[in-house]
């Protein structure tokens, strides 16, 4: 079979359309910190104690300000996840107060959470979220590495990036310096302070540590079957090329026939 | 054709065959003479029907799950990919899809154009092609705004709000299209609705870009008739299709890379925003394979220019059979217009990162030589070229290749 098109142009030009655009175009990252994350690569998986550990900062230090909508307290014992035991999720869940309602006589009540209910959200709604932190509505974090640039990078530079400002730079009242941040400024103050929260499995809890930790807790969040979508890829890679192999080999066979009367 | 003349060897076959001829179709289409020097640009056909039935078949099962409402479309997609089961994959194979859907179209539109497939007498397979273009553009976009995401918002916002620049009635359709005085609910109901509608006129119109192409069979490399049926093509079963499983399934192994190890980087950040009508996005950007029509768009100042500007750069893909006239179809054979293509291909793509970037500078300046240079070759380069080219001597036969 003869291919008369200069080929290799031809595939050269539609990758270069087709792969170099979105990265150049949704914009670069180069100045990002770049971590090492466990999650990266085809065989990449969380670590665990590093969710466990995530999920105690997000708890003791963002969970005051920011919300989680769309996660279920049970999501934290699901597999892939931080695997907190069923005990450990029930008395997660039972530490929050939902309102639930009506009942039998039309009034709405509380009661201790339960796995099956959704994370409690700091504020009732995002006009109080606002008003509560100086008009900067605090992002909910059940997605939030897939909405920023640069993904876990981003945000684990942003935890990390709260520096002086340089001589000059203007700051109003309420506003950080972060090198990171679009216009490097942020409403945001610090969140993270060496030994902020207390590690129950003894780890440190230094500034990178906390940020390393609750940036694998919010990439699981986002992307919460990330270990079966790496595990179920690898498997369907491999199945389709031992196939393309065989009906490669059928299919030069079968065209022998033809190729040959030549 | 003659080797339709299918008899079926059951007695109920026949039967069945003498009142709905399916089994004389099904014979057609395994026999169908297929020019045996078809190298594998030709398989984007086949990949295609995959795309099409393989996004119909996801999407009809995301839509049993997706809620088409401004206040929950966004939380039902996150509904989706953590509680449903294997939703994640279903909903990452239809997003990649759509970007392979076009990759796939984009390579088998430009093989039509360098073997010269759209010319006599396939003008009506061409036409028909590029119809199911648009239909697949305008299908696309109304299902990257169904996320709800701060793209899709502003997206949707951006492309109708263009029909306003239609002189006298254009606030009157743009009002008529979105259902209201802004992109909102019932805008979101109306794209949902019409979303799920498109595929199957696609599907329609595919079926009949294959039986037009079936008329007077597949062009081929170098762009000759068939001379002798026996000599010159195989039977398309199991010749071509097996040739056309092959090349689907490496096309399979790349479109898996995506789906399972990257499945976000053909979209954009911050549709994972919540739409969000008081906060716009620095740039507003379309998918990936809009783009250049989307630099043609902006490359205009006034707004009606580019609109117009917009819909001519594809109407004139219609006219092309008419523009070219050479009477050589494969490039191979045609030393000057073959340079010209390849300076198309670049055109298109230098067309496509300006439309990423902001109009403004430099930027918008390429993006205005890259606009006039693709009109330049559909409306001047390619009429003059069939005139002035000194085309190389074609072969007798497909099966006799020319001597050199």
């Amino acid at each position: 079979m003869k291919t008369y098109m200069s080929k290799n142009n031809f595939i050269i030009s539609f990758f270069l359309a087709f792969l170099l655009s979105p990265f150049n175009l949704y914009g670069s990252d180069t100045k990002l910190i770049k971590v090492d994350w466990s999650f990266d690569g085809m065989t990449g998986k969380f670590d665990r104690s590093s969710l466990q550990r995530g999920y105690q900062v997000y708890n003791e230090v963002c969970s005051s300000c920011h919300s989680m909508r769309l996660l279920s307290y049970r999501n934290l014992g699901e597999k892939g996840g931080p695997e907190f035991s069923i005990e450990q999720v029930k008395a997660i869940a039972a530490n929050f107060e939902v309102q639930d309602g009506p009942n039998e006589e039309g009034e709405m009540f509380s009661r201790p959470g339960r796995p099956s209910d959704k994370f409690v959200s700091p504020y009732p709604n995002i006009q109080a979220a606002s008003a509560a932190n100086g008009g900067a509505y605090p992002p909910d974090m059940s997605v939030l590495a897939k909405s920023r640039k640069g993904g876990a990078n981003y945000m684990y530079s942003l935890l990390m990036g709260y520096d002086d400002p340089p001589s000059g730079f203007k700051l109003e009242e309420g506003v950080h310096y972060n090198k990171y941040m679009d216009g490097n400024k942020i409403k945001m103050a610090k969140p993270l302070l060496e030994g902020s929260v207390t590690y129950a499995d003894g780890t440190s809890a230094t500034e990178a540590q906390m940020a390393k930790d609750v940036t694998t807790f919010l990439t699981w969040a986002s992307e919460p079957h990330l270990e079966a979508r790496h595990k179920t890829g690898v498997r369907t890679i491999i199945f389709l090329i031992i196939l393309t192999i065989l009906v490669y080999l059928s299919m030069k066979r079968l065209w022998s026939r033809i190729d040959s009367e030549q | 054709m003659s080797q339709d003349n299918h008899v079926p060897s059951s007695k109920f076959g026949k039967w069945f065959n003498d009142r709905l001829p399916l089994l004389t179709l099904s014979s057609h289409l395994r026999e169908y003479p297929t020019p045996k020097n078809l190298n594998y640009w030709w398989t984007f056909g086949a990949i295609l029907t995959f795309c099409l039935i393989t996004q119909i078949v996801t999407g009809v099962v995301l839509g049993m799950h997706y809620v088409a409402h401004a206040d929950m479309a966004f939380e039902s997609i996150e509904h989706i990919m953590r509680d449903v089961n294997y939703g994640w994959l279903l909903r990452y194979i239809h997003a990649n899809g759509a970007s392979m859907f076009f990759l796939a179209v984009y390579i088998h539109i430009f093989r039509a154009l360098f073997y010269g497939s759209y010319k006599s007498p396939r003008e009506v397979i061409w036409i028909i092609g590029m119809l199911i273009y648009i239909l697949m553009m305008a299908t696309a976009f109304m299902g990257y705004v169904l996320p709800w995401g701060q793209m899709s918002f502003w997206g949707a916002t951006v492309i109708t709000n263009l029909f306003s620049a239609v002189p006298l009635v254009g606030e009157c359709i743009t009002t008529w299209l979105w259902g209201g005085y802004a992109v909102g609910n019932p805008t979101l109901t109306r794209f949902f609705s019409l979303h799920y509608l498109l595929p199957f006129i696609i599907l329609g119109l595919v079926i009949l870009h294959i039986w037009a192409l079936h008329v007077p069979g597949n062009n081929n490399p170098v762009g000759i008739e068939i001379k002798k049926p026996s000599k010159d093509t195989v039977p398309f079963h199991p010749y071509i299709t097996i040739k056309d499983l092959f090349a689907l399934l490496l096309f399979l192994i790349i479109f898996s890379g995506f789906i399972f190890f990257s499945p976000n980087i053909l979209g954009h950040p911050d549709n994972y925003i919540p739409a969000n009508p008081l906060v716009t996005p620095t740039h507003i950007v379309p998918e990936w394979y809009l783009l250049p029509f989307y630099a043609i768009l902006r490359s205009v100042p006034d707004k009606l220019g580019g609109v117009l500007l917009l819909f001519a750069s594809l109407f004139i893909l219609i006219a092309l059979p008419w523009l070219d006239r050479s009477k050589v179809r494969s490039a191979i054979f045609r030393p000057i217009y073959k340079n010209f293509f390849w300076l198309l291909i670049l055109d298109v793509l230098v067309l496509g990162y300006m439309g990423a970037m902001p109009a403004e500078g430099v930027y918008l300046l390429i993006a205005r030589i890259a606009t006039g240079y693709y009109f330049l070759h559909f409306l001047i380069i390619l009429p003059l070229l069939s005139s002035v080219e000194k085309t190389d001597p074609v072969p007798m036969s497909i099966s006799e290749p020319v001597l050199k």
